[in-house]
This record gives structure tokens, sequence and C-alpha cells, in this order.
């Protein structure tokens, strides 16, 4: 078992908690991620790792289906039966120069140790995350003190710009000679910016987020396109260059098991309503 | 000794196809003790019994059957044991009829001892007598001061790791997921291999003292390297075979159209067959196409059947005689209704606007000349391309390693086919204090040659330890 040391509620059902596990804090690198399973009938989930300390591995997620429901209703002092890893390629990062990285939703919660690490690499980073609204919105003055520059979007203009996070991405590079791109967020969100910046032809980064099972380059479930090619999220990524990934691809194997889903959401409600 | 020879074996009751096909209770259903004692009661015990040299762990079988023909459970449990640490496994899994039982000296004449069913009976007996499997007869924990790793808890760990525990060695195994057992618990059916089975097996390898740490990724979690800094002074590698291998034509990664490693992963080891009280998902829908000819093809087809599948189709490029399924299995599959497409290959996928596959093409094949591995080649008939509505596809073409390990450890010398090179006979790598076995070091084979791999290494292990 691996116990939940410390929850804090980000924003409007997005959750953070730490978990005891150095193991996995000794080795996490920036674009890792962890599996866990929730209790002995649970299933796998992937969750990137957005930070960690000597003995804790922080994760953050938001409540979408029955899994990450579930795993709100545990708070510090609770326990999670399995978590592994750290798992997939950890995501290059080098002296650069000039570097943007983009967070979407709870996307931007994966970007932070990316930014960190890329100011310590002496990079000037410039950060634009962004939510659908204000309430969605979290961890602007943390990702603020990683950054040289940051933007903060809205869908609705409920706090800071009311833009999605391709237009700032956009007018930045008109506006100056960046050396990379890294976006983390929803895939529709990934493929935007990807779009957004190939007339720069700037090099830029998607952490990719299919289904997966075992997390470990065992089953195929996480099977993803690019540059014409089959890879394995789990082992070969999550990092690709969104130049060259099927983003529709990656939707459709998302939406695999959306009836499923919604049929196993519809019950844990009905088992368990809410307060 | 009988007076005369009883040339057939006793039948092993099972369930009915019709019934069996709707659930994921065992199919075999074990023998009686009357059953069991008429079927040991067949056997001649040679002088020079042959059975064993048959067995990749040299269970000495005339012997536990004749404790069985003398009605002695307790001593034939502990003939077993002594040289198979997991003998209910191997009585429901091990092609018995390649390796003890065709050396049988009865299959010269007639039906050969069914020494599997006999093993599976001693075995149950053994579970059901825990006080019996429990003794340990003076034997003590890590009375060696030495510290051995494992790496995977398949069938090739678990057998290492309880024949270096029964030595005296302290060991402890590292597992990557979430329960131990290997593919017994991820890859093997319920309907062939209850999963409490396999569970109070590992528990056996417990009760000797060995430590089973889970959600382990060795390569991620921490390396090789690293354990044998830490304490350990072998390791021994047997992480199995990983990464599925795909058909390579367009609309595999449809939606619908899983590995078998994934299907039955699902399946199995998370139990989606009881979704939604269990919470991982499986889609099997009412018509299924299963690519390949092997046991995992048999097993995946008939966990469709069980999933609710209305037609089962297995798409295979050879013949039935090329079949690399087990003819046992092969049988099971046919009585339950699965359908075998033979000679015919796919050509591509077919999807829906939402990405879901709908149907697949194919073509027929016929049979050439033989090929290297003696099997005659298999050529597309040109104008024979067909199209066959599905709802799933499960690609069962075998597997190819899993770089996690072996690209993680400094050292290894590996094959161009990315297994570790391996010496056979004792399980040494490249490198002094590390062993392989299984399919990292064999490339996919059964359960049993991964335990005969696992039973070498720990000889060699301990006479490296002892030296050292």
């Amino acid at each position: 078992m691996y116990s939940i040391t410390s929850r804090e509620d980000l924003a409007s059902g997005i959750y953070l908690f730490k978990v005891e596990a150095e193991d996995i804090a000794k080795k996490a690198k920036p674009g890792q991620f962890i599996i866990l399973r929730m209790d002995d009938k649970g299933e796998r989930i992937p969750l990137t790792i957005a930070d960690w300390d000597e003995k804790t591995v922080t994760i953050v997620f938001m409540e979408v289906g029955k899994t990450t429901q579930k795993l709100a209703t545990l708070s510090a002092g609770d326990s999670i039966a399995d978590f592994v890893g750290p798992l997939g390629q950890p995501t290059e990062i080098e002296s650069f120069g000039r570097v943007i990285v983009v967070g979407g939703g709870v996307g931007i919660a994966p970007i932070f140790p990316l930014a960190r690490e890329l100011k310590r690499k002496r990079n000037t980073v410039i950060s634009i995350i962004g939510s659908r609204n204000k309430d969605l919105l979290f961890w602007e003055d943390k990702m603020r003190s990683v950054s040289d520059e940051i933007i903060v979007t809205t869908d609705d203009g409920s706090y800071g710009r009311k833009a999605l996070v391709t237009q700032p991405l956009k007018e930045i590079l008109e506006r100056e000679k960046i050396q990379r791109v890294f976006a983390v967020g929803p895939v529709i969100m990934m493929k935007f910016c990807a779009a957004t910046t190939k007339p720069f032809d700037v090099k830029t980064m998607v952490s990719l987020n299919p289904i997966m099972v075992d997390g470990t380059g065992m089953c195929g479930c996480c099977r993803v396109e690019v540059g014409g090619e089959t890879k394995f999220a789990c082992v070969d990524g999550p990092d690709f260059d969104a130049y060259l990934v099927d983003f529709d691809l990656l939707m459709m194997r998302q939406r695999a098991y959306l009836d499923e889903e919604k049929k196993a959401l519809e019950m844990w409600e009905k088992s368990c309503p809410k307060s | 000794m009988p007076e005369k020879l009883n040339l057939n074996r006793v039948p092993m009751p099972r369930q009915d196809p019709k019934v069996r096909r709707g659930n994921f209770d065992e199919v075999a259903l074990g023998y009686t003790e009357e059953q069991a004692l008429e079927e040991a009661g067949r056997c001649i015990q040679c002088k020079k019994p042959s059975c064993k040299e048959g067995c990749p762990v040299n269970v000495d079988i005339p012997e536990f059957i004749n404790a069985v023909r003398e009605n002695n459970m307790r001593e034939a449990v502990k003939i077993l044991q002594s040289k198979n640490s997991l003998p209910a496994i191997c009585g429901r899994v091990c092609p018995q009829e390649t390796q003890c039982e065709v050396k049988c000296n009865l299959a010269k004449k007639g039906a050969p001892i069914a020494i599997g069913r006999l093993e599976r009976y001693v075995a149950d007996w053994g579970r059901a007598h825990p006080e019996v499997t429990a003794e340990r007869e003076g034997q003590s924990f890590s009375i060696v001061d030495k510290k051995v790793a494992v790496v995977g808890s398949g069938p090739a760990g678990l057998t290492c790791a309880c024949d270096l525990a029964k030595l005296g060695y302290a060991v402890t195994i590292f597992e990557a997921l979430h329960i131990a057992g290997g593919v017994l618990m991820y890859g093997i059916p319920e309907f062939r291999l209850p999963k409490e089975i396999v569970q109070s097996e590992v528990d056996y390898v417990k009760s000797w003292g060995v430590d089973i740490k889970l959600n382990q990724v060795i390569g991620k979690t921490k390396t090789a390297d690293e354990i044998l800094g830490n304490g350990f002074e072998a390791v021994f590698l047997a992480p199995g075979a990983g990464a599925p291998m795909f058909l390579g034509i367009p609309g595999e990664n449809l939606s619908g159209i899983y590995s078998a490693n994934e299907f039955l992963t699902r399946t199995n080891l998370m139990k989606a067959y009881l979704f939604p009280e269990y919470d991982t998902p499986i889609k099997a829908g009412k018509r299924v196409a299963v690519f390949g000819g092997g046991n995992v093809a048999m097993d995946a087809a008939r966990c469709a059947l069980r999933l609710g599948a209305s037609e089962v189709n297995i798409i295979y490029r050879r013949s039935k005689i090329e079949m690399p399924a087990r003819a046992e299995e092969r049988e099971n599959a046919e009585e339950e209704g699965i359908i075998f497409r033979l000679l015919t290959n796919p050509l591509r996928f077919i999807g829906d606007d939402q990405g879901r596959v709908v149907a697949v093409e194919c073509y027929e094949m016929e049979l050439g000349e033989p090929d290297e591995s003696g099997r005659r080649r298999p050529i597309r008939k040109p104008g024979t391309e067909f199209v066959t509505e599905i709802d799933t596809a499960i690609i069962a073409l075998g597997t190819r390693p899993n770089p996690i390990v072996p690209s993680t450890t400094s050292r290894l010398k590996l094959t161009k086919w990315g297994t570790i090179i391996t010496d056979e006979a004792t399980g040494r790598t490249s490198r002094d204090e590390i062993w392989c076995g299984g399919d990292m070091a064999t490339g996919a084979a059964t359960v049993i040659s991964a335990m005969g791999a696992g039973k070498r290494a720990a000889v060699s292990i301990d006479s490296y330890l002892k030296s050292g």
C-alpha cells in the first residue's frame, strides 16, 4: 500500500495527492508517469508525475470517470493499493535557448517540473497556461516562479486573457525566435499547438496520454502512430515529435471504452451519491 | 505388477462444452481418488523409467506414481514438491504429451500413463492438506548469509527463488505488476489455470521465506546494477517475453484490435470478465477474429467466446498440422465452437468513421515447399480476397523481448533478437553475477521450460556463491 501524505484541492474537480513512494521519487524525471491501481478491483491508470521530493511523488488528477471520482474520495492518511514507476522516457531537456511550455487544463501539472528543469538548464522559459475558466486554473504562482514570462488564458475570459493557448503561442513565435516548444494537455490542444508552431518550424514536443494497462510495453494498448510508425507511448514515449503524431487516431483510441466508462460511472454514482 | 497391461487411460472429467463456453470455471475437473488410483495402477514401474528424462525439472515420476498406487498421498506430495515447487500449475499447463508422457513405455503399445493428470491430482490433494505441504523437516530459512535477487515472478522466477530458498539463501523477487505470477496470472485464462491455484503456489514459495516485492519495474524503479550494489550477490533475470508483435498491415491501430497480451491481461489479470464489478473494461463484441495458431491464440479465442462473442474465428495462414498449439487446446477450442479458418491471411482492417474496426479483408493461401522451419511455406493464392465483418480482432503472433531490463543492465551481451545471451545449461550470462532464464533467454516458450531454466540457474547460482 502507498500512503497519501497530503491532499490539496487545487481547483474545481482537480486534486493533488502526495504519495509516499521513495523508490519512485528518487528516480523521477520530468515527463515520466506512474501507474496506479486504487484497490483490488481497480483499473490501472497512468498519471504524469507533477512533482516529487525525497520521499513522495506528487500526482494531480481531474475527476472524469469512476476511478478518478473514487480517488477524489481519499484523503491524507488513506492508501492506494498500487503505485508503480517512474515509467516512460523522461523529456529531453537541454540548454536549448528560448523555449515555450504550454500547459492546458490538468496538463499544467506535468509542465511544472519540466519548466523548472528547463530553467535550471539556463533556458529562457516562456509559459502559457490555460483552462476553460477561472475555477479550473491552478499553479499560476508555481509556474510563475520557474518562468521568465507567463501568460494565463481562459476560454471564457473569467481570468487572465480570454483566448485559447494557441493564440499567445502564435504571437510569441511571431515576435521572436524560439528553439523549442513543449505542449501538454488535452489531445485537441496539443494537435492545435502543433498546427500553430508548424509554420514557424520550431521543434514541438507533446506528451501523449492514451489508454494504458500495464504501462511497461507488454500489452500495446497505448499504441500511437508517429511518422507512420506504430509506437508504444508507455515505453517509446510518452513524449513525441508533435509534427509526426496522428492526433486523430489518438483521440479515437481514447474513446474506445466510452460506453463502458459511462456505465461504470453511473453505477458508481448510484452506489455512492455525493453528499 | 498387473496381470495384463491396461492400454487405456482413465479419461479426465471435463465441463460439457456447451456449458463451459459460457463460464470462466475450470474446464478440466480433475480425477477423483478412485480415478487417480486406477490410472496410477496402470503404471508398470519400469526398471529404467524414461518418463523422467522427458521432464525439464526431473520430477521423480515413477516414485510419485508408486506412492499414489499405494494411496500414500502424503508421500506423493513430498516426492513431487522436492523437485517441483509449482506442481498444481504444471499438472494443468505442461505439454506432457511431448515431454514425460511421450517417453512412457506404455506409449509404444497404447495410451501412456496420464502423468499430468496424476500430478494435478497429487498437487490438489496437497493444497487441500496444507499441513503436509507446510512440513519443512528440519530445513530453516536464510541459513546462508547471502542475498539473491530474482527479477520477475513468473514460472522461471518462482522456481529459481524457491529452489534457492530451500538451499537457505535469502531471496527477494522483484515483480513489475501488482500481483505475483507473471504469465500464469496475466496470460493463461482462469478456465485453464484458476488464479486461486497460482496464488496458493505463490504462497508456497513465500512459505520458504521468499520475499516478493510488487510494483517494481526493474530498469525503471531500480536497475539490476543497483540491486547488485545493494547487498545482493547474484541476480536471476526472468522478466518474461514482453512486447507483443503485430501484423504490420493497414488499419491495425483501429479501436477494437487487441494484441493477445492486452486481451488476456484485461481478461485474466484485471478480471474484465467481471466488469463492472471490476473496473477494467473489455470489448469482445459479437464477431471476433483471432490471428495466429499457438496456445495463446486458443486462449484468446476461448476467452472471447466466454465474454459473449457469438462467432469466433481463428485465422491461421498454414494448415492444422502446422499449428503450434497443443492438440488438446485445439480440440477444446473446436468442441466449444471456435471456427478455424485455415490457410487464410489478413490483408487489411477496415474501420468506421469512429475509428472502430468493422471488417477484415483476407486472402487464401496454399502450401508450397518446406521452409527453414521444416513447415511447408504458405503462398498467397491470387484472386481469393474476401471481406469478413468483425467487431474485434485479436493478434496472437507471439512476443519480442521487452527491452526494459536488457537495455538498462550494463555490460550484458544480447542476441540480435534482443534476448540475453545465456548458457542453457547454467543460465549464466556475459556477467558473472547475473543469470537469466525463461522467455528473456530463449524467446517465447513454455511454462515448464522456464521452470527448468529457473532450476538450472538456482544450481549454478548456488555453486557460484559457495565458491565465492
